[in-house]
């Protein structure tokens, strides 16, 4: 008997929702690039589940794709961070203000 | 109804991979968030191979355990935080958890009210292996999206250097 899609679904419900919250509360940027990390892994297994549902490859193709697009925003959002701990001396999101009104 | 093998191990994967995800946001140091974030990964390779999805589990394995957890270890280390203190706000953090929540209880009354059968007879994901079945729909239907991935990744590349260089004197 193999899984039924929707509890692969509700898997992926649960880690996005985990990515939201660390998001949302955690202060510390390189905690909350993890976080986003989190997230788009839980929109590859929708893709992953629903290319098995509909018998098509296509989705596999597409969690590729999301895959090498995470590698890249990592490079950069770690650049960015690198670049925030040499200009402030710290990585807490909340010291980073510069464009707050 | 006995359930088989591989859905045993899809169940084990999933608790795995959910109670690591909740030990990267609750872990206080950041090194140890990103330990937890390899189990993540790993158990989720693990439910990709249950899903018929071996080539994505094995880049999921290369490229996220191997490259992005490198990466983050290396910055983690850079930055070298001395104080791992978190200056937490118990307001926002219940506030955040109960949108998180909410928007879970949310997509889950529209999973319950929908219904999707549960697909059978011959899977075409594995039509003479799935590597094969793969590259064949990347290199054949996604060959612009394939080079357009290459030259985003050159543009992230030269945008990390050039963002992490050190400014000149």
């Amino acid at each position: 008997m193999p899984v039924p899609p929707s509890h692969v679904l509700v898997v992926s419900l649960l880690l996005f929702a985990i990515g939201v919250i660390g998001v949302l509360t955690r202060r510390n940027a390189i905690i909350i690039l993890m976080s986003i990390e989190l997230m788009m892994n839980a929109a590859n297994l929708n893709l992953i589940a629903f290319s098995r549902q509909l018998n098509a490859i296509n989705g596999q193709v597409f969690a590729v794709f999301t895959i090498a697009v995470a590698a890249g925003e990592v490079a950069v959002g770690l650049a960015v961070v690198l670049a925030m701990f040499r200009n402030r001396d710290s990585i807490h999101v909340d010291d980073v203000r510069l464009l707050k009104g | 109804m006995i359930p088989s093998v591989a859905a045993v191990a899809f169940y084990l994967l999933a608790a795995l991979a959910v109670g690591a995800a909740v030990m990267v946001i609750r872990s206080a140091s950041a090194i140890h968030s990103a330990i937890w974030l390899v189990l993540t990964f790993l158990s989720m390779a693990g439910l990709y191979l249950m899903l018929e999805a071996e080539f994505v589990a094995a880049v999921q394995v290369l490229v996220y355990a191997g490259g992005i957890m490198v990466l983050f270890l290396f910055v983690i280390m850079l930055v070298n935080l001395r104080d791992v203190s978190e200056r937490r706000i118990r307001v926002h953090a219940a506030v955040s958890g109960g949108l998180g929540l909410a928007l879970a209880v949310l997509v889950l009354r529209l999973y319950v009210r929908g219904h999707l059968e549960t697909a059978v007879g011959a899977s075409k994901l594995r039509a003479g292996g799935n590597l094969e079945a793969v590259g064949q729909a990347m290199f054949k239907d996604a060959l612009l999206p394939f080079e357009i991935a290459s030259v985003l990744l050159l543009v992230a590349m030269i945008g990390a250097i050039v963002l992490a260089r050190p400014p000149r004197a």
